[in-house]
């Protein structure tokens, strides 16, 4: 409950802030303590210091393993609010209010992974999608910002409607708002055949957590609303909520498998495959790196999605969450670089080593994190998903197919390092200071030591 | 402690060489890490005891991987080739200028290090790792410093090897769950539950893998480009070295995992291995450019090495291991000469050459020697590989051999024709104001055509190296 308590007073508080000063660092400031405090309230609980106790019914439940998934959000949220503040800053002129919506959001991260019923689910994801909507249209005299605006407005009321519509069901099916897998357990041993409304239900709900995670069929959002977003927003969009989505998800269909029988791996099967073509082969064809990163959070989210495959074994789960940080923090670390320049095309990073050697160097290291290069974090965070995989006894041909993909996925990472290291050119770039460099360092290092021992992250997970 | 100190000499010198800013100091630095590798390595190898061969410390004891290392009979022989050849190729390019030379030198260092690690890894994920992060420094290497056409070129390189090792992570994971302790280390993967029938799928998964990096036919498309858009110091890494790469990891690791397997798809594999030999060859008799020509007759001797590994038996074995050091050391040899008329005369087209051996006659002398041990001249070091390889193909099967034999015939044929385009003949325009070649390279090659002619004459020491490691492959057969 900290967290979730915490982080909502914060948005209050940082709302409250833009009245009594206008003076933007400062702003940034009281949020990067913000989110500090916000971690620290979350770490207390998990060493078993609560800070409010409220009896909430079973509504919400926190374990270990979702307080940890926050710990990883916080940590990514603050390294991205001291990589990128100052270009929120930057985005238009309610200041305050920006980081007052990425409070917000939090809260509904914390609620994402504590939930314990399908009505918190629901309540966590309108918190989480809600800010989004207008974090992504704050760049109010950009067209295509409001475009993507409007775009995620509409479609996501309707994928929520979706989502109601099938807990409806649900709840038609088993008399029961409480989590699937305990309430089916009920239902399936009765020795009937499952209800066609249950189905229904869960199929609907299936469909509108694949929207908020950009799996493919639900994809088309995405790419539009990422491209149109403030380029410092879509870089919290695509980490922080879309982990956050996903843990949702897999939170919320655990263990279906054991329950509904084979057929639910076909849809599964089906949903990963697609992402992932969907999103490495749309990739190869992009020539602006922000469109292309956007499909790249849709391809990667095909692997993330290993995880619900593979549900409840222990290495998928640990997989997931290094899956989160390892995507968090590459991808925080790209965009940081990314919103430095002028020119987002491919073009825009030509010779960008000779010129800012450090800006290249961690936007490398991220990449190659990315691609799932040994010494970076995404080797070991795609390696554990797919063991984890294996171990639950998945088709292999599953993960030779994406595996391939992956090596698709290299084709369009590196077309930037290409152009960073061997075209020459002259991209022209914002103000960088050296404090932003240091960031910049201290990003890439982590990404490497994360890539060499993950059991740095993991081992917290148990002490 | 060895295997240790063999891995982290080149990685510090590597990470050091970024921050040194100029060609000398750069170069300096490289170089006496080098030796000071070769140096440990030797004395590491023949001084001292077996206790410091082996290396042993937790890394991720949850799943079960340690950093594992080991410098035992199988990785003794290639170790020693990466330590030695190393300095070799640094000294010889020595002359070369580089733009940004510190971290060329570093990237080589660097390579190095990946190498070394490859070859003494005794844990599967270990392993894994450093076979991708050998292929990091060299795609940066031949990126920026190779040729005109050097950035698709060397993303095809990296694609295909790429793709190769995740079919391998697929195939390690595979193996993996069928260890009886949940262990990456070696001697869990060579003890494994799995039946004949299972091992298919997983040999195909690491096959592949080291099948491109050799590169056995039909997957060698890569190779005679990257080799000739590389520039001439990597390339010398790529083929002296880094193609061994596949070989060892097939006797190290797909042999006694998949002893079943190896048996059964043995013949197909050979024959695509002679198919490519025959293929390179004629190719190679085509070829106007010099590096291509050296690309494509080191395709067709790996094939003859990867032949003779499923042939299987002691001498086969034997022989391979000790080809796998020759060809390396020979194959830098001509990667040196090519690099020396390259950068004196700025052709590598046979067609423009001629006549070099009056204007520089001590090149000639040592071009020829290596040519000879190019086609494996008795008294050159590669006669006893080749008869090894020859001996074990003869006894799997009289046919196959028969037609590889045809290889040797080829080989004569382009290597001897390069040696008569280069050396004699009319002069030509572009040779008409050849020098000698540098003091450098010189010296490097003098150093080569005494291992040529010694280890022609006295095999014996290599031999010796290997026999352990070919009998305890028996013994797990």
């Amino acid at each position: 409950m900290n967290a979730i308590i915490v982080s909502a007073l914060l948005g209050v508080v940082m709302m409250f802030s833009g009245i009594f000063t206008t003076n933007k660092s400062l702003i940034k400031n009281i949020a990067a303590v913000g989110v500090l405090v916000l971690l620290a309230a979350n770490l207390m609980e998990m060493y078993d210091l609560f800070a409010f106790d409220i009896n909430t019914h079973d509504l919400i439940v926190t374990q270990r393993y979702g307080l940890f998934f926050n710990s990883i959000a916080y940590l990514a949220t603050f390294i991205y609010i001291v990589l990128s503040g100052n270009d929120i800053t930057e985005v238009g002129v309610n200041v305050a209010e920006y980081f007052a919506l990425i409070f917000f959001v939090l809260c509904g991260v914390a609620i994402l992974s504590s939930f314990n019923g399908l009505l918190m689910l629901f309540i966590g994801v309108e918190i989480l999608s809600i800010p989004l909507y207008i974090l992504t249209g704050s760049d109010k005299r950009n067209l295509k910002s409001n475009e993507a605006s409007l775009k995620y407005f509409l479609m996501g009321s309707f994928s929520t409607g979706i989502m109601l519509m099938g807990i409806a069901l649900i709840y038609g099916g088993t008399g029961s708002f409480g989590m699937v897998h305990t309430t089916l357990r009920g239902v399936v041993t009765a020795s009937q055949p499952v209800s066609y409304l249950l189905v229904a239900g869960l199929l609907l709900l299936f469909a509108s957590m694949s929207f908020k995670v950009s799996a493919a069929p639900f994809h088309f959002w995405t790419p539009d609303v990422y491209d149109g977003a403030p380029s410092v927003f879509t870089s919290f969009m695509s980490t922080i909520v879309k982990a956050a989505g996903m843990i949702a998800f897999i939170r919320v269909f655990e263990n279906q498998f054991t329950v509904l029988g084979p057929t639910w791996r076909i849809i599964v099967d089906f949903v990963i495959v697609s992402t992932l073509l969907i999103g490495n082969i749309t990739a190869v064809f992009q020539q602006s790196v922000k469109r292309m990163l956007a499909y790249s959070s849709i391809a990667q989210a095909g692997f993330m999605l290993f995880a619900l495959y593979a549900n409840n074994t222990e290495i998928a789960k640990e997989g997931i969450l290094l899956y989160a940080a390892a995507y968090s923090i590459a991808t925080i670390g790209i965009f940081a670089v990314l919103i430095k320049l002028h020119d987002y095309t491919l073009d825009g990073f030509n010779g960008l080593a000779k010129k800012e050697p450090v800006l290249a160097f961690t936007a490398t290291v991220s990449l190659l994190s990315l691609s799932g290069i040994p010494l970076t974090a995404g080797f070991f965070a795609k390696y554990y998903v797919l063991a984890g995989a294996m171990q639950a006894g998945g088709a292999l041909w599953l993960i030779i197919v994406a595996v391939l993909l992956a090596a698709v996925s290299v084709y369009y990472y590196f077309r930037v390092i290409q152009a960073m290291y061997f075209k020459s050119g002259d991209p022209q770039t914002l103000p960088i200071t050296s404090g932003f460099k240091g960031v910049l360092i201290a990003v890439a290092a982590l990404i490497i030591l994360l890539g060499i021992w993950p059991s740095v992250l993991l081992s917290w997970l148990y002490f | 402690m060895i295997p240790v100190l063999l891995l982290f000499i080149p990685l510090v010198a590597g990470i050091l060489g970024f921050f040194v800013k100029e060609q000398k100091g750069a170069s300096n630095l490289a170089i006496a890490a080098s030796v000071v590798t070769l140096l440990t390595a030797v004395v590491g190898i023949y001084a001292m005891p077996a206790s410091m061969h082996q290396f042993e410390a937790t890394w991720l004891p949850s799943i079960g991987a340690s950093f594992s290392v080991s410098l035992d009979g199988m990785s003794k022989m290639l170790v020693l080739l990466t330590a030695i050849s190393m300095p070799l190729i640094l000294v010889a390019t020595r002359s070369n200028k580089y733009s940004n030379p510190g971290a060329f030198y570093a990237l080589m260092s660097l390579a190095q290090a990946g190498l070394m690690g490859v070859f003494i890894s005794m844990d599967a994920l270990l392993f894994y790792f450093f076979w991708e992060l050998a292929l990091i420094p060299v795609y940066f290497l031949s990126s920026i410093w190779g040729g005109e056409k050097r950035i698709a070129v060397t993303f095809k390189f990296f694609i295909y090897t790429f793709i190769g090792s995740l079919l391998m992570l697929v195939g390690i994971l595979l193996v993996y769950l069928h260890t009886k302790d949940h262990s990456f280390a070696w001697s869990s993967f060579t003890n494994t539950d799995l039946t004949s029938g299972e091992e298919t799928l997983p040999f195909f998964l690491f096959f592949i893998a080291f099948a491109i990096k050799m590169p056995i036919f039909p997957l060698h498309t890569w190779q005679p480009d990257a080799y000739e858009q590389a520039p001439t110091a990597t390339t010398m890494v790529l083929s002296g070295v880094m193609v061994k790469m596949g070989l060892f990891a097939v006797i190290r690791w797909v042999l006694p995992m998949f002893p079943f397997a190896a048996k059964t798809f043995a013949m197909p594999i050979i024959i695509l291995s002679v198919v490519g030999m025959i293929y390179a060859s004629l190719i190679a008799i085509k070829q106007d450019d010099i590096k291509r020509l050296i690309a494509y007759s080191s395709i067709a001797h790996i094939g003859l090495m990867a032949a003779a590994i499923f042939a299987g038996g002691t001498l086969g074995l034997q022989g391979v291991q000790v080809q796998m050091f020759n060809h390396g050391i020979n194959v830098i040899g001509l990667w040196i000469i090519a690099n020396a008329i390259e950068s004196t005369l700025g052709t590598r087209k046979l067609s423009e050459l001629g006549g070099l051996a009056t204007k520089a006659p001590t090149m000639a002398i040592l071009l020829v020697v290596l040519a000879f041990a190019n086609i494996a001249l008795p008294l050159t070091n590669a006669f006893i590989g080749e008869f090894l390889l020859f001996n074990g193909l003869f006894q799997y099967n009289i046919w196959i051999a028969a037609v590889a034999g045809v290889s040797i015939i080829l080989g004569a044929v382009y290597t001897l024709q390069m040696v008569q385009k280069v050396l004699f003949g009319e002069v030509s325009a572009v040779t008409a104001n050849a020098t000698e070649i540098n003091c450098y390279s010189k010296w490097v090659l003098i150093v080569i055509v005494v291992f040529v002619v010694v280890l022609g004459v006295y095999p014996q020491p290599l031999i010796d190296l290997t026999k352990d490691s070919v009998n305890a492959l028996l013994v797990i057969k």
